[in-house]
Formats: structure tokens, C-alpha cells, sequence
């Protein structure tokens, strides 16, 4: 690897040309996918052995293995995809190592038992590009995670990284970066969806010196994690995009801020940084530009509503990550009360691609007022869980069915949730909705950063608003009335529906309070909590009555409402419930399913009969 | 108690009162928690007023001013966890070992706490115990998982007495 520090854009060009001299695109590699989720599952054993095989079988000059970020398709890792062929294979152990170095590696034979299957069809499919979550997608950010390593620079600068740092320090001036950006119609992926060229231009504009920019990671929605995904598996997208917006906003200091959830994110980020800086991508007089510019990294300690911009900023100034008045916006007065732009990971990564490719490319996909792409990640109850990049536009239903492959165990789907603790819940009626900024805030939902959770006819929607209320009343941070006091109070009343103190009155009650916090939060934690009660409200107003005037839970989930019985035709007497209960609830004569019964008194209603029966035996009612 | 230690990874942070929170969590790395003394310290150290680092250190959820057990049980309750059943698993870990969440048992072996989402919702349910992750999880392996971990009646009898 070259250590030497470049110093002009031909430096950088020829840098360029000696990596790709040295690669063999015929060379067979195997790209092992080392995401969160696919270390999860025990990715790093797999790298290991792989790297122990190929040791073993001398091939180490014939082969290479490239250990990459997340690809994407979380529900089937670890992930291995070997090149040149594109030859995907799903679920890889250890045990599977040997063959694929053998056969395939060597012999270039296909194993198929790790071939994903496709279980509408039952047809194997080799290339990795046409399973149908691959094929339906379009990856314009998020495809090179699988073609980087994200501690290898050389990776990211072989795929032309940086050269769109170079066209804008050298033939653009920062004004013409906001215009192109601007005209790009670029809007914050965080969740905002605020113009990125205005946000920028506003700082720019604005007096004081110096000024910040800052890369927001703190990706607290539930079940969204894009971001971090991009952030550990492509982390120079993300430093170019902000060097990029740096020069035309004309600031010298920048912050990545990552939630302390995410190590490996942090991990990546801080060998990269400390890479560019030895390439000369940070630092002082860039590539010879006469621009100097560092970036520093910060972790979270764990609060959702240290995301929210104000509050991001008093994080970094070492305070408590609590948000402050928006009298005047963070671009004129934000860190340390200097002019800031702050943009979320996603929206970084973008910034590269509009100004190598322009404007009109960008927004040659995408709706009226949403251009582009935008990662979601697709996750609950859908057959395919993972990262999924699509034009802005596309329906619920063909991400959903066409990307996701429907719903787990062919159950009947419900509702579809997004935008996080701020966002709604969307009902089968407008599953053909065009997703985007605009129609997802008409139906009462929101964009936020792209969480998209999936869920089916066992979920209970007022669970589900109870489930949001709590996690925002954790999360509140207690500043301003209206949200400390309002999310207390709605929470007891959703509480006391779930439990079976609902009483008439209470469902106009939620709307009351929900206006009252809307009008009179400080921030948008609290003017968008009610979201999730007055969308489920709206489309499932009887699952409501049913809890409020019935006592029953239609979903089954609100143990105070149901009751597990054991189905005496189906019992078969195996006595598996009764060794399991542990409360001894359950009695019964062994091989006499007609004696079995549940003790209601003793019952605590864990579910564990249920776990383990397996003739169907038990039922919740 | 060894303050040296702490002063130690406040000069790695220059003494920048910006860096309190990474300060913060090195100390709690050290010391499993954070001790009044060590917070003590940083306040003078850094010329900050105690409360404002008490108050950073119970704002943010990844602090504990209580000495925590051997192993950290985290549970997600992240949106696709909850949906495929993480309170459940919640539940039963709270049932098995006797604690509610944010509680530690008493005998110190274990700490179980809930979390906000890990990332990995393609393994929902899951628990992590330390850094071992458990995925698609159902309740009735909770107590076997525990097993591995030392887990035994007695952690949890202690407390009952």
C-alpha cells in the first residue's frame, strides 16, 4: 500500500491507475459480507476459516478474499459472493468453507445447496443480482459496500473514490457545488427531508466564523440501520460527501457523531479517517488545493433525542444532548453558536455521486418533489429482511412483495410502520402508495431516516402505539411540558386500554393530548409523538373499540385480555407444556390429551405452552 | 481508590471537557461503572461543575452509577424485535433470574438491561449476552443460553431470601 501523501490530482490518478494495474478483474475473489448483522450470525468464524483454507490449499497468489461491509440481504447471512462469476451463496458456516474453496474456488463448480432459493418458485438462482431482493432494487449508494473493503482505502479510491473531490475543489467553485447540489433537488435523508443545497447555502451565508459541518450517525429509530451500514461499510463515501460540503460551505472543522450502539461503525470510521489523513485527503492544503479541513469523530452515550440537531450540537460542546430553542436555525447558529450544517450519513453519501455524475443524472429517477434513491431497511414481519435501495416513488407493495417476498409464514399483513417513534402506521388500503417525502406525510406518516416495519395479523396496533409512547417517554428529555407530561399521560391511557381499564372518552382524549403536543413542543420528539397513536387510530379504530368496549384483543398479544386454553382435540398428551409451565399451571395425565388443563389463577401467561406444543394444542383466545 | 488510571485516559483526551462523554465511558470500561470518586475527579480535573457531570452521566443510558454483574445480558426491544416477540424474551430472562430490567442480580453475575434496537433485526428476537448474539430466539432457550453463562437457581434464591 502507498504510504506517500498525495499531492495534486495526478498524484491521485496515478495512485489510481497503479491499483487497478495490479488487479486481475479475472482473479477469483470471495467477498464475505461483515456487517452487524452477519456477525451476528458468526460471519467473523467464517472469514477465518477461509482465510485458514485458502492458506491450506496454497491458493493464497490465485485467489483473494475481500472482508466487506453489509450487503444488504441480512435475513440470509453470512453472505460470500465470489467474483468474477457473481456466484452469491446464503447462509455459509464454517462446515461449508472447504467445499467452496475446493469446488468452487478451484474447480469453479456450483455448489448447490448454498444457492438461495426462491421460495415462490423453488428455483435456485446463482448470480447474486438476480435473486428478486437484489434484482428490484437499484443500488446507486449502497451498491459499493459490496465491492469495499472499508479499512482498505485503496478499495473505495479503485472504484474512482475521491475523483468527484477533485473535480469540485478543482474546477468547481463552492458556489457552483450548492448550485449543482441545489439542482439536484438532494433533500436530508435523516428524515427531514429539508433541501441540502438551501441548508447549506444558509451556512454558507451566514456571519461568524468558523464554521461546522457535521455528519449525523446517531440512528435511533428502532429497526432502521442504514446508516450504520453505510457508515462501516463505506465510510470514505461518507468523509468525501462531507470534504465536498465543507469546501462549499467553507468550514475547516468537521464531526462524525455515531450512536454509541454501533462499535463497528466507529471502528471503520476512525481507521479511515486516520487513512485519508495519511493520503492526504484531510488535513491541510488538500491535494494541493489550498483547502484545509479535519474531521473528528464522537461517540453517543444512548439517547435518542441527542439526533435532534440542537441537541447533536450541545453533545459535542460536552454538554447534555438536550435540544435547544430553533429561535434561530443551527445553520446560523449552531456549535459552539458558530454557523453549522448538519446533515445525516445518508445524504453525505450522496453528495459524491451529484457532483461526479450532475445534477440531471441524480434526479433522473425519483417523484416530483423526492428525487433520488433511499435506503430502507425492511424489517418485522417480511420474508426478507434487509437493505433496500430504490428509486423514491416506488409503491409499499412492490418493496414490500416484490423486494421482500411478502409476509412470514404467508400470514396476512397489517400494517407497515415508518419514519420511526415519530411515524405511522400504514394499513393494507394504501399499500400502493408511492413512498416518498410528500405522500408519506399525507397519510400521517413520515420518511424519517427509512426504518420500513413490517407487520402482520398477530401484531395488536394499540400495543404497537403503546410500544412507541413508552420508548418516547424513555427518550424525552424532560425540558418542556408538553412532551414530558403529554407522553406520561397518553402512555397511562394506552396502558390502561392494553390492560383492560379502557373506558369511553379515552380515544377523543389521545386526540386532545395530541394536539396539545404537536402545537406546543419544544422539538420535533414531542410534536411528532402523537404520530403513532393518531395513525393507528385512524385505520384501526375497532382494534381500539375492541380493547375499550369488548376487553378482547383481536391480535392476541395484550396478556391481560387473553387466555391460553389447550385444545383437547388436538392434545396429545405429551406432557411437554407441563415440564415447560414454570408455574405449574398446567396439569394433566400423560397420553390422555383429554385431561389437560390450564389453571387460569396460576397463569402468567409467558407463552412457553405455546413455544413448545407441537401439535397446535394450545390457543390464545 | 486508583485515580491514576482515570487521569490517565483523561490526558489521552487532553482534558478537552467537549470529550466528556468518551472520557466518561472509558472510565466506566475501567471500573464497570461509575464510581462517585472517579466522577469526582473528572469534575475537578476538567474544571467542571459535579453537576453537570452527574447530569451527563444519568442522561445518557449507557452510564450506571451502580457497580454492574460479571455478565451484561441485553435484550432488543427494538421495533421488528418487538413485533417478533422481544418482550417476551424480556420476560423470561427477568422471570428466570429474578431481576427487572436495569437490575443486577445479587450475587453480581449477571446485569440485564433492555435496548433500543442493535441493528441486526434479521435475527429478531435477540439477546446478546457480553458479546455473544443470540438470534431468532425463542423464550424457552433463554434459560439454557443463562446456563452457559454460570447461570444457576442460587443467583436468583439469594435475592428471595
Amino acid at each position: 500500500m502507498t504510504k506517500r501523501k498525495l499531492k495534486s490530482p495526478s498524484d491521485l490518478e496515478k495512485l489510481r491507475q497503479e491499483i487497478l494495474s495490479k488487479r486481475d478483474p479475472k482473479k477469483s475473489c470471495i467477498t464475505l459480507c461483515s456487517g452487524t448483522g452477519c456477525r451476528a450470525y458468526g460471519s467473523e468464524k467464517v472469514v477465518a476459516a477461509f482465510q485458514e483454507e485458502i492458506r491450506k490449499q496454497n491458493l493464497a497468489d490465485e485467489v483473494d478474499i475481500r472482508v466487506t461491509g453489509c450487503h444488504g440481504f441480512c435475513e440470509k447471512g453470512p453472505l460470500a459472493v465470489i467474483y468474477p462469476e457473481e456466484i452469491c451463496y446464503t447462509e455459509v458456516n464454517t462446515e461449508d468453507v472447504s467445499d467452496i474453496v475446493s469446488q468452487t474456488m478451484r474447480e469453479g463448480q456450483i455448489i448447490d445447496r448454498l444457492l438461495y432459493k426462491d421460495p415462490n418458485t423453488g428455483e435456485k438462482i446463482i448470480r447474486e443480482s438476480e435473486i428478486p431482493f437484489y434484482k428490484h432494487q437499484t443500488r446507486r449508494i449502497f451498491g459499493n459496500n459490496l465491492k469495499i473493503d472499508p479499512k482498505n482505502i485503496e478499495d473505495y479510491i479503485a472504484l474512482d473514490g475521491y475523483s468527484a473531490l477533485v473535480r469540485a475543489l478543482f474546477e468547481l467553485t463552492p458556489e457552483q457545488v450548492i448550485d449543482e447540489v441545489k439542482k439536484a433537488n438532494l433533500r436530508g435523508l435523516g428524515g427531514g427531508g429539508f433541501p441540502t443545497g438551501i441548508k447549506w447555502e444558509t451556512t454558507r451565508n451566514a456571519p461568524g466564523e468558523p464554521k461546522y459541518v457535521i455528519v449525523n450517525c446517531d440512528e435511533g429509530d428502532p429497526g432502521a440501520y442504514m446508516d450504520r451500514s453505510l457508515m462501516e461499510g463505506n465510510p470514505h463515501s461518507v468523509i468525501e460527501g462531507l470534504i465536498i460540503g465543507a469546501y462549499a460551505i467553507g468550514s475547516h472543522e468537521g464531526f462524525i457523531y455515531v450512536r454509541e450502539e454501533y462499535p463497528l461503525a466507529v471502528e471503520n470510521t476512525t481507521i479511515a479517517l486516520d487513512q485519508a489523513r495519511k493520503y492526504g485527503f484531510l488535513g491541510r492544503n488538500i491535494l494541493g488545493s489550498g483547502f484545509d479541513f479535519d474531521i473528528s469523530i464522537y461517540r453517543g452515550a444512548g439517547a435518542f433525542v441527542s439526533g435532534e440537531s440542537s441537541a447533536l450540537t450541545s453533545v459535542l460542546e460536552g454538554k447534555v444532548g438536550k435540544p435547544k430553542p430553533k429561535y434561530v436555525h443551527t445553520a446560523v447558529s449552531g456549535l459552539w453558536e458558530k454557523p453549522t450544517n448538519l446533515n445525516n450519513v445518508e445524504t453525505w453519501a450522496n453528495v459524491p455521486p451529484i457532483i461526479n455524475k450532475g445534477a440531471d443524472w441524480f434526479a433522473s429517477i425519483g417523484t416530483e418533489g423526492s428525487k433520488g434513491t433511499k435506503i430502507f431497511s425492511l424489517v418485522g414481519k417480511v420474508n426478507n429482511t434487509g437493505l433496500v435501495e430504490v428509486p423514491m416513488g416506488m409503491t409499499l407493495r412492490e418493496v414490500i412483495y416484490g423486494i421482500g417476498g411478502g409476509i412470514i409464514k404467508g400470514k396476512k399483513f397489517k400494517a407497515v410502520q415508518t419514519g420511526g417513534p415519530s411515524g405511522g402506521c400504514i394499513p393494507e388500503s394504501l399499500l400502493d402508495l408511492p413512498v416518498d417525502f410528500d405522500e408519506l406525510t399525507k397519510v400521517g406518516s413520515m420518511m424519517g431516516s427509512g426504518g420500513m416495519i413490517v407487520m402482520d395479523e398477530d401484531t395488536c396496533m394499540v400495543d404497537v402505539a403503546r410500544y412507541f409512547l413508552s420508548f418516547l417517554r424513555e427518550e424525552s428529555c424532560g425540558k418542556c411540558v408538553p412532551c414530558r407530561e403529554g407522553i406520561k399521560r397518553m402512555l397511562e391511557i394506552l396502558t390502561d386500554i392494553t390492560e383492560g381499564r379502557g373506558k369511553e372518552g379515552d380515544i377523543e382524549l389521545l386526540e386532545e393530548v395530541s394536539e396539545v403536543l404537536r402545537d406546543a413542543s419544544l422539538c420535533a420528539l414531542g410534536t411528532t409523538a402523537p404520530n403513532p397513536i393518531l395513525t393507528t387510530i385512524k385505520y384501526f379504530r375497532d382494534e381500539y373499540e375492541a380493547h375499550i368496549k369488548y376487553k378482547k384483543c383481536p391480535a392476541g398479544v395484550c396478556k391481560e385480555l387473553i387466555e391460553y386454553l389447550i385444545d383437547l382435540e388436538q392434545c396429545t398428551g405429551c406432557h411437554r407444556c407441563v415440564v415447560n409451565c414454570p408455574e405449574e399451571a398446567i396439569t394433566g395425565e400423560k397420553k390422555k390429551g383429554e385431561t389437560y388443563k390450564i389453571d387460569q389463577s396460576k397463569c402468567i401467561k409467558c407463552g412457553v405452552c405455546l413455544d413448545v406444543c407441537k401439535f397446535d394444542a394450545v390457543e390464545v383466545r | 481508590m486508583n485515580l491514576e488510571n482515570v487521569e490517565e485516559i483523561l490526558a489521552k483526551y487532553k482534558h478537552n471537557e467537549s470529550q466528556i462523554i468518551s472520557i466518561l465511558q472509558e472510565v466506566q470500561v475501567l471500573h464497570n461503572y461509575l464510581p462517585e470518586e472517579a466522577l469526582k475527579y473528572v469534575a475537578e480535573r476538567l474544571n467542571m461543575p459535579l453537576a453537570r457531570v452527574y447530569g451527563i452521566a444519568t442522561f445518557y443510558k449507557t452510564f450506571s452509577l451502580e457497580p454492574r454483574g460479571e455478565h451484561l445480558i441485553r435484550v432488543c426491544l427494538g421495533t421488528a424485535c418487538h413485533v417478533r416477540g422481544g418482550p417476551r424474551i424480556l420476560e423470561t430472562a427477568e422471570r428466570i433470574l429474578g431481576i427487572k430490567a436495569d437490575e443486577t442480580t445479587p450475587d453480581y453475575k449477571f446485569t440485564l438491561e433492555s435496548v433500543n434496537c442493535l441493528g441486526c433485526c434479521a435475527l429478531g428476537p435477540v439477546m446478546v449476552v457480553d458479546d455473544e448474539y443470540y438470534g431468532k430466539l425463542p423464550p424457552a432457550n433463554v434459560e439454557k443460553i443463562l446456563r452457559q453463562y454460570g447461570y444457576s437457581s442460587s443467583n436468583k434464591e439469594e435475592k428471595d431470601d
